[in-house]
């Protein structure tokens, strides 16, 4: 019953002779949230990086929101949103004008990115700060109204890379809560993080080791199954099998 | 369409919102155009010059004059003797010293000739052979005149000197030309190479990607502003020196805006060929500056004529860009030649501007691989 909206298959990605993505399987199913974890260099941030189109995989079949990733990329980039690591608003513009640079990006008309907006700027609580410069604005704040233009356009799937890193715990929660809001939309939501605790908020999570997929599961099941007491444990059992 | 112009719209703020940016493109033209115009004058104008007068006769009284007169020189002081002649170099308002022998005058007029030295400060190579050659004219000039028609019985070959298309030797004919040529490739391979680095490094480059934005739309769009305003400050400077130096276009005015374009659409292509080589900004800025800027100035004929180079450098200067781009512009504004002359400079820019537009593409492509 459930649709898929990612499928990856025998998705291979080789950097010369180190390979990243070694025969990558899975699928993505619509409205959830799936955690993608893995150590640094493990090649998560390879792996989205193929699925959000900024890199092409060596070998293996990519289907995004139902266009295979190889033919048809334009349709697929009008479909996902992406949100990276770095902070991706322009901080010499404003709030305003950002949003609407991005709108207009995905061909937005301009009565339904001011209606976006004005709902978005209403449920941050950001009506004020419309005419505000991003970088007048904190790091937290700027954090969730990039998440909020990646959505703006509602795409079927979100990729978000590491978004979280150097927020501060109770924005990291806000966040969290967002992101929440976001999948009851129907948004599909494809996280990257570190954070361990974050795994437990996801749906599904999968745990990548040098560039293999090694575990994928709901976090429950995989606590389960390795008897451990959190993602964390569980994590720690599968990435650094030989030190225990 | 639209989502083409939104994002060159973005573009124009980020430049009207940084005044870095705008003094950039359009401060340093102004300045260097007025610097180079004025203070970088390789004409002599008031040069400081000391006498040593060892006869002090009317004759001599008369030739002194003379030079002091002429607008070139300046009398800096009167020297006592041969030892003053270092001190006055050293205080430094003293350019050349002229010395009348003893009995200047005297053996002038007996024996139909005499001698006076030229001491010039050759420190400063340029100046000294302007200043010798300066009052060595007006010296020669002064013994036709005393002489008179009298001693014109002797064949006397008086060669008479016009320099064509720039009859009075102003050096901001020179100038000129050669500042809109360094301007231009400095102010659009700089821009847009910091411009397109500043997304990659911030990255927002990523987020452009990952968006329905074609890269050429990207690039276009970061590049576009950035040809408009280049053009306007060709025109801003073509009406500065105008205004203030009195330099016409001689030639057509079309044909020299067209050029530009050219030139303007090189450099930006050879700027995104940077962009896409370096890691990040100041990767940027240092290529541009130091590979574009030195080579314009050296090795371009902007300042030093590439005919007299030894035939290495000449080699080097022809993969310089501005070499061709300042050809075309003195052709044109100087001269007032037309397309006949200036097509194989023209059609080396074309095919440099395709070069870089082609490399930058396959760059591009491997990074996204």
């Amino acid at each position: 019953m459930k649709d898929t909206v990612i499928s990856v298959h025998n998705l291979v990605k080789k950097f010369g002779s180190f390979i990243a993505n070694n025969n990558l399987n899975f699928e993505v199913y619509s409205g959830e949230i799936f955690g993608f974890l893995g150590a640094n260099g493990a090649g998560k941030t390879t792996a989205i990086r193929i699925l959000s189109g900024l890199s092409k995989p060596t070998s293996g079949e990519v289907r995004i929101a139902g266009f295979d990733a190889d033919r048809q990329p334009e349709k697929i980039k009008k479909n996902i949103g992406y949100m990276c690591q770095k902070f991706s608003l322009y901080e010499d513009l404003t709030v305003k004008e950002n949003i609407i640079l991005y709108g207009g990006i995905y061909g937005m008309s301009k009565s339904l990115i001011k209606e976006r907006m004005s709902e978005m700027l209403n449920k941050l609580r950001f009506q004020e700060y419309e005419n505000r410069m991003i970088s007048d604005l904190p790091l937290g704040l700027r954090q969730k109204l990039a998440f909020s233009v990646a959505v703006l356009h509602d795409p079927k799937i979100v990729f978000l890379d590491e978004p979280t890193g150097g927020v501060d715990p109770i924005t990291r929660r806000q966040f969290w809560e967002m992101i929440y809001e976001t999948a009851e939309r129907g948004i599909t939501v494809f996280v990257t993080t570190h954070y361990m605790d974050e795994a437990e908020y996801c749906d599904r999570i999968s745990i990548m080791n040098e560039g293999k997929i090694v575990a994928l599961d709901t976090p429950g099941n995989l606590k389960k199954q390795y008897n451990a007491e959190s993602v964390e444990e569980v994590f720690i059992k599968i990435a650094r099998p030989v030190k225990n | 369409m639209k989502r083409f112009l939104g994002f060159v719209r973005k573009e124009f703020l980020h430049i009207f919102r940084d005044y870095r940016t705008l003094f950039i493109l359009f401060g340093i033209p102004t300045a260097e155009i007025l610097i180079f115009g004025f203070a970088i004058s390789m004409d002599i104008k008031d040069a400081g010059i000391a006498v040593l007068d060892l006869s002090k006769d009317e004759v001599t009284q008369k030739l002194t004059n003379k030079i002091t007169s002429s607008g070139f020189f300046k009398k800096s002081e009167n020297l006592l003797n041969y030892n003053d002649i270092d001190k006055a170099f050293k205080k430094g308002k003293t350019k050349a010293v002229i010395i009348f022998e003893k009995d200047f005058g005297k053996n002038l007029l007996s024996e139909g000739k005499s001698s006076l030295s030229i001491i010039a400060d050759g420190s400063e190579p340029n100046t000294a052979t302007l200043i010798t050659n300066y009052t060595s004219a007006i010296v020669n000039d002064f013994t036709r005149e005393l002489s008179g028609p009298a001693l014109n019985k002797s064949v006397l070959i008086k060669p008479e000197v016009r320099m064509f298309y720039n009859p009075n030797l102003k050096s901001y004919f020179m100038f000129v030309p050669g500042v809109i040529t360094l301007v231009l490739i400095l102010i659009c391979a700089l821009m847009t190479s910091v411009t397109i680095t500043r997304e990659k490094e911030f990255g927002t480059m990523e987020v452009l990607l990952v968006s329905p934005l074609k890269p050429v739309q990207i690039i276009l769009g970061k590049v576009m502003p950035y040809f408009i305003l280049s053009f306007v400050n060709v025109l801003v400077i073509l009406g500065l020196s105008w205004l203030v130096f009195g330099l016409p276009v001689k030639g057509s005015i079309v044909l020299l805006l067209a050029e530009s374009m050219l030139y303007i659409l090189m450099s930006l292509t050879l700027g995104i060929l940077i962009s896409t080589v370096s890691q990040n900004m100041q990767q940027a800025i240092f290529i541009s500056l130091i590979g574009l800027m030195l080579p314009t100035i050296l090795l371009s004929g902007f300042i030093f004529p590439i005919e007299n180079m030894p035939k290495v450098y000449d080699y080097v200067s022809m993969i310089m860009p501005p070499r061709y781009f300042i050809t075309i512009i003195k052709n044109i504004m100087i001269k007032g030649t037309g397309f006949m002359y200036i097509w194989k400079e023209t059609l080396v820019l074309i095919a440099m501007t395709l070069l870089f537009t082609g490399l930058s593409v396959r760059k591009f492509k491997i990074r996204l691989e």
